[in-house]
């Protein structure tokens, strides 16, 4: 994440945009998108011309709409640094503006836009002609290939990766397609071994690695780094992970009929479970959570191998861990209702939706989105908010934790608040 | 002669329930560990409420569309089965045998009604037989092994029967009686006719799937 | 003993088997055999294979022995006879021809469809023990070519059909331009976080039949639906890797499938009128993961449009007026029960509907769920020819006045449009999206 210190943490509650205008004004209005700072609002519009355009808020507090319109726009979204980037289209022709200011070159097709952590970066996918490639910062990889999935953004912004099909394989043509015709492409440049299947590649934290999970054969499965699998291979994987520590990379594995976490083939949580997925570093990397299933249908939260005794039901999703990796939570489902469990135990209120819960940066509080009976609400420790929203973005805590930043729209009334929940509440 | 004829109703019978109940508990037990193990999710989806639902529709003569299809075949399983329960245990002579024995007694079935549900597990017999070896859908699931499994529950009935009426030769007869009542009882763990005990479980498997899950119903 | 007609009528013409076979010893044979049967089956399969006393009742179960005048060999237990029964007795010792008759048994002549299970006095689930004849071929690489084709593009893309992530989009987009025509400004909103509705659809509706989810979006608008669909892979909710045996990659696929609903944050998935996918999302896929049931709800179209109607969300001009009859697809009814609802939805929308018989749990299928259809060309007029007892079936609600087939589920579509064509029916088929799209009052 990153740094929000420089943003406006003077308590009280502003209101930054009325949509009500907006609406008036624009027969085909989207969804609004908010700024992570708060500070912008923005939604796609069809103007006058029937074309698309973005409309956002101007300093008056009236509304402003993008110099360009198009044809068509899709996938809004502010960056991590607060500039706002869509997938437009003139003519047939796609391409990413950011700010208003669209890139030069144009593709057939152009989606998936991701975004480093700071923002810095944007890339997309693309398509022209057919042939199939990546595009990061208006600067495309050389190569482009017959089939491409699974881009993924290197934490600087630098690289790119993606699955691709290096030798074409017609459908239908299945035995070559068993010998192997996938691979990951880093930056444009195929890894030079081939697969059955390539999935999920990830960037290591230093930028000059890539682990994914791939198959050799219906019945081998192995986590590949560079191109070169793990010694051993297992029943399934799941999605790999670089260690923020060390070299290492760990992925879940399924062995004998369980799932278990190894680290460079070997297997280092033998505890086995039902199912084991989506594990995760915590911020100084000494620490891995997992969503597990200790048995068939009971699922929860395990930290090095001890899973929470709790167990739910239905679901269990979004979960995290503090900065110095002492504490957790996640989001469940269980008995049709939605909650959010702590420290291995749930909160008492249950809830229609709940998303991602936040830890303060000093790890002592816990707040989350969460929605009742139609309305969005912010939920601190436990104690739901009064306050109801026709839409929410999820809360954000100041550097010191003493704050916290909540942008909802009340009856088209955008507003940036921040409240003090330094003490109790 | 008398001194088979303790071994049989002594020692061997003694045997036979030992590893018919032996047999049937090992069996129960080596399941139920292997379905722990290995398939712990049947434990997950059974309903007792919706195995019963099923189970009751199946115990039901003409219950099902299946009975409704093969009348036939309904009334002949129906009959067969009932006698085939009834008379061992409430045929005169076997219960004189229990209270001999171990001083218990209960309810007898009179000796003509006896003798006719008899009949009735021997003509289902030869029924079974019939379709076995008529029916080509059923001739090309048969075995050998289910031919001797027809015999194996027969025989008793047979020899029981000419037993009760004293036919020629009936000492000879009562031993072979005895015998092969022991070889059924043997047989059931370890063979087909273990069914009898694991059909509330497949069946109330699959009634719980449909009912719980399903939500519909499977007769 | 006289056995019934050679077990093999016709030398297979498909290469996926042909070739796979060629590829096999006897050693390689027993070891992936032994490794299904020891790590993956238990109690189950070794209950269903004892407890079968060879009693043949489950032969009317099967519309494959009926569709072939009672021929033995079609009956549910003669295809564990000629698979599982001789497997476990030879404990993995059988030839690369006995696992080619297996295979073309396993996938071509069984549609998984349960029915079997509800004429067997005990329940033995048939269904089950050709899944793990399947399971078996799968791993050994001997699967018809057209199904394994269709779950290598599931392990690429995630989709039943090589649709790529661009295609997709655009496809929606197209129908979305297409839908503005007759509702203005009508929106197919992707990725709309935190909608009521995760509409979800079947691989084959963007590539052949896109116009279902044009119909599909001006319903849900009529219904002032808060609904989305997820622009990035996740949107298929279709499964042929649960058919041909390659349970990993299901879970794979069913994992993606129900994050992307989890990961927008929506109350429920919807999904259009398909039968198998349902199947997947519902009962195999979700336990394969470790869920009891479906961690998000899921909705059958069928139960979405019932419900549509009873609380009024959408108003029609007038009722359909040719005579319909309805086909009650397998993996709904006899695997939700949604035929009662099924029934609700025609009278609140048909002036004139007559049974088939037999129907509800009862109906027969129509030969091409189970992955057969996708199993393609090479085994096309087998199951046509399967398709008599249905054919006949459908004479008979036609001779009683039907016109229109309904049939939810785009398996039986493809089904019964062959079985329609094959023996001059001359019926027509018609998903209920099509009659409610067509009748539908579109609001002011």
């Amino acid at each position: 994440m990153s740094n929000n210190n420089s943003w406006d943490w003077d308590t009280g509650k502003r209101l930054v945009a009325d949509l009500e205008p907006w609406h008036n004004e624009f027969s085909y209005m989207e969804e609004a998108r908010i700024s992570p700072h708060g500070e912008n609002i923005a939604a796609i519009v069809k103007n006058e011309d029937m074309e698309f355009t973005i409309c956002s808020q101007g300093a008056d507090g009236s509304f402003i709409t993008w110099e360009n319109s198009y044809d068509k726009i899709w996938n809004l979204k502010y960056g991590p640094d607060n500039r706002l980037s869509a997938l437009i289209s003139d003519m047939a022709e796609w391409t990413v503006s950011t700010d208003d200011t669209p890139w030069e070159n144009t593709y057939d097709f152009a989606w998936d836009m991701t975004f480093n952590p700071a923002g810095t970066h944007v890339s997309v996918s693309t398509q022209k002609e057919l042939q199939y490639s990546v595009i990061t910062n208006d600067v495309p990889w050389e190569n482009s290939y017959s089939r491409l999935t699974d881009m993924a953004l290197s934490p600087d912004g630098n690289h790119t990766a993606a699955v691709v099909e290096t030798i074409p394989v017609l459908e239908s043509e299945i035995f070559k397609f068993r010998k192997g015709c996938y691979s990951v492409a880093v930056d444009g440049t195929p890894w030079g071994t081939n697969f059955m299947n390539v999935w999920d590649p990830v960037f290591s934290w230093d930028n000059a690695r890539v682990a994914a999970s791939v198959r050799t054969n219906y019945q081998d499965y192995f986590i590949a780094v560079d191109g070169k699998t793990w010694n051993k291979s297992f029943t399934s994987v799941w999605m790999p992970r670089f260690s923020p520590v060390d070299k290492s990379v760990t992925a879940p594995v399924k062995t004998n009929g369980k799932w278990f976490l190894a680290k460079d083939g070997d297997i280092v949580w033998d505890r086995g479970y039902h199912q084991l997925w989506h594990h995760f570093y915590s911020r100084d990397g000494l620490k891995i959570a997992a969503i597990v299933a200790s048995e068939f249908g009971k699922w929860t939260l395990a930290v090095d191998d001890t899973p929470w005794e709790i167990t739910f039901s239905q679901y269990l999703t979004d979960a995290v861990l503090s900065d110095d990796g002492k504490r957790a939570a996640c989001v469940f489902k269980d008995d049709n209702k939605w909650g959010i469990a702590v420290d291995g135990g749930a909160w008492e209120d249950k809830f229609d939706m709940a998303w991602k819960p936040v830890f303060s940066p000093d790890g002592r509080k816990v707040a989350a989105k969460v929605e009742i009976n139609g309305a969005y609400h912010v939920v601190v420790d436990g104690t739901v908010f009064k306050t109801a929203y026709d839409h929410l973005e999820s809360p954000v805590f100041s550097s010191d934790g003493s704050k916290l930043l909540i942008k909802g729209i009340e009856k088209n009334r955008y507003h940036r608040e921040i409240i003090s929940v330094k003490g109790g509440l | 002669m008398h001194s088979i004829y303790s071994f049989v109703t002594g020692p061997l019978a003694w045997l036979a329930f030992i590893v018919f109940i032996g047999g049937s508990a090992f069996r129960f037990y080596s399941l139920y560990s292997l379905a722990r193990k290995k398939d712990a999710l049947v434990f997950e989806y059974m309903n007792l409420k919706f195995a019963l639902r099923s189970i009751g529709h199946w115990l039901t003569p003409f219950g099902t569309r299946n009975m409704n299809l093969n009348p036939a075949m309904t009334v002949v399983t129906f009959a067969f089965h009932i006698c085939l329960f009834l008379v061992p245990l409430f045929v005169f002579a076997h219960v004189i045998m229990w209270k001999e024995s171990f001083n218990i007694s209960w309810f007898t079935l009179p000796g003509v009604l006896a003798d006719l549900m008899t009949l009735v597990v021997i003509f289902s017999c030869g029924f079974f037989l019939y379709r076995r070896i008529m029916l080509p859908e059923v001739r090309y699931l048969t075995t050998a092994v289910d031919y001797l499994i027809l015999f194996i529950v027969a025989a008793p009935f047979i020899t029981g029967f000419w037993v009760y009426h004293q036919w020629a030769g009936f000492p000879t007869m009562t031993i072979l009686h005895i015998l092969s009542g022991e070889i059924m009882l043997v047989a059931i763990p370890f063979t087909k006719l273990f069914h009898m005990f694991l059909f509330p479980f497949t069946r109330g498997y699959m009634g719980s799937e449909f009912g719980s899950v399903r939500m519909a119903k499977d007769w | 003993m006289t056995e019934s007609k050679a077990v093999k009528d016709t030398a297979i013409d498909d290469q996926g088997i042909i070739k796979g076979i060629e590829q096999l010893s006897p050693e390689k044979i027993e070891r992936v055999i032994n490794q299904v049967l020891k790590s993956e089956t238990g109690a189950r399969l070794k209950t269903y294979v004892d407890t079968c006393v060879h009693c043949g009742l489950c032969s009317d179960g099967c519309h494959y022995f009926l569709a072939h005048d009672r021929d033995p060999k079609y009956s549910p237990a003669a295809k564990v006879k000629q698979t599982l029964w001789e497997i476990i007795r030879k404990k993995g010792k059988v030839t690369p021809e006995f696992i080619e008759n297996a295979a073309v048994v396993a996938y071509t002549q069984c549609n998984l469809c349960k029915r079997c299970a509800m004429y067997c006095p005990f329940g033995l689930d048939i269904a089950y023990v050709m899944s793990v004849m399947r399971r078996i071929c799968h791993k050994l690489g001997v699967v018809p070519l057209y199904i394994q084709d269709t779950a290598h593009s599931h392990s690429v893309t995630k989709n039943q059909m090589w649709i790529k992530d661009d295609e997709w989009v655009d496809t929606l987009m197209w129908q979305e331009e297409e839908a503005q025509d007759e509702v203005e400004n009508l929106r197919i909103p992707l990725d709309k976080e935190g909608a009521d509705v995760f509409y979800s659809v079947i691989g084959p509706e963007p590539k052949f039949r896109a116009q279902l989810i044009y119909q599909a979006a001006v319903i849900m608008n009529a219904a002032g639906e808060n609904w989305t669909m997820p622009s990035m892979p996740g949107w298929d909710n279709s499964d042929m890797c649960m058919y041909t045996g390659d349970y990993e990659m299901m879970e794979r696929l069913k994992k993606a499938h129900f994050e992307a609903a989890a990961n927008l944050k929506v109350k429920k998935i919807v999904m259009g009128e398909c039968g198998h996918a349902f199947r997947s999302v519902y009962d195999m896929g979700n336990r394969a993961l470790g869920w009891k049931m479906p961690p998000l709800e899921v909705i059958h179209a069928i139960e979405y449009y019932n419900d549509l109607f009873v609380k009024e969300k959408i108003k029609i001009k007038k009722k359909f007026d040719r005579p319909v009859t309805l086909h009650d697809p397998c993996n709904i009814v006899r695997g939700r029960g949604l035929h009662e609802m099924s029934r609700n939805i025609v009278n609140a929308t048909c002036k004139n509907f007559i049974e088939m018989t037999p129907n509800r749990e009862h109906n027969y299928c129509c030969v091409a769920g189970g992955g057969v259809i996708n199993c393609g060309p090479p085994f096309k007029n087998a199951r046509v020819d399967s398709g008599k007892i249905k054919a006949e079936q459908l004479f008979a609600a036609k001779a009683k006045g039907a016109e229109v087939v309904i049939a939810p589920c785009h398996n039986c579509h493809g089904g019964l449009e062959d079985i329609i064509h094959h023996y001059g029916i001359d019926m027509e088929l018609k998903f209920f999206g099509d009659i409610i799209y067509e009748i539908l009052e579109l609001p002011e």
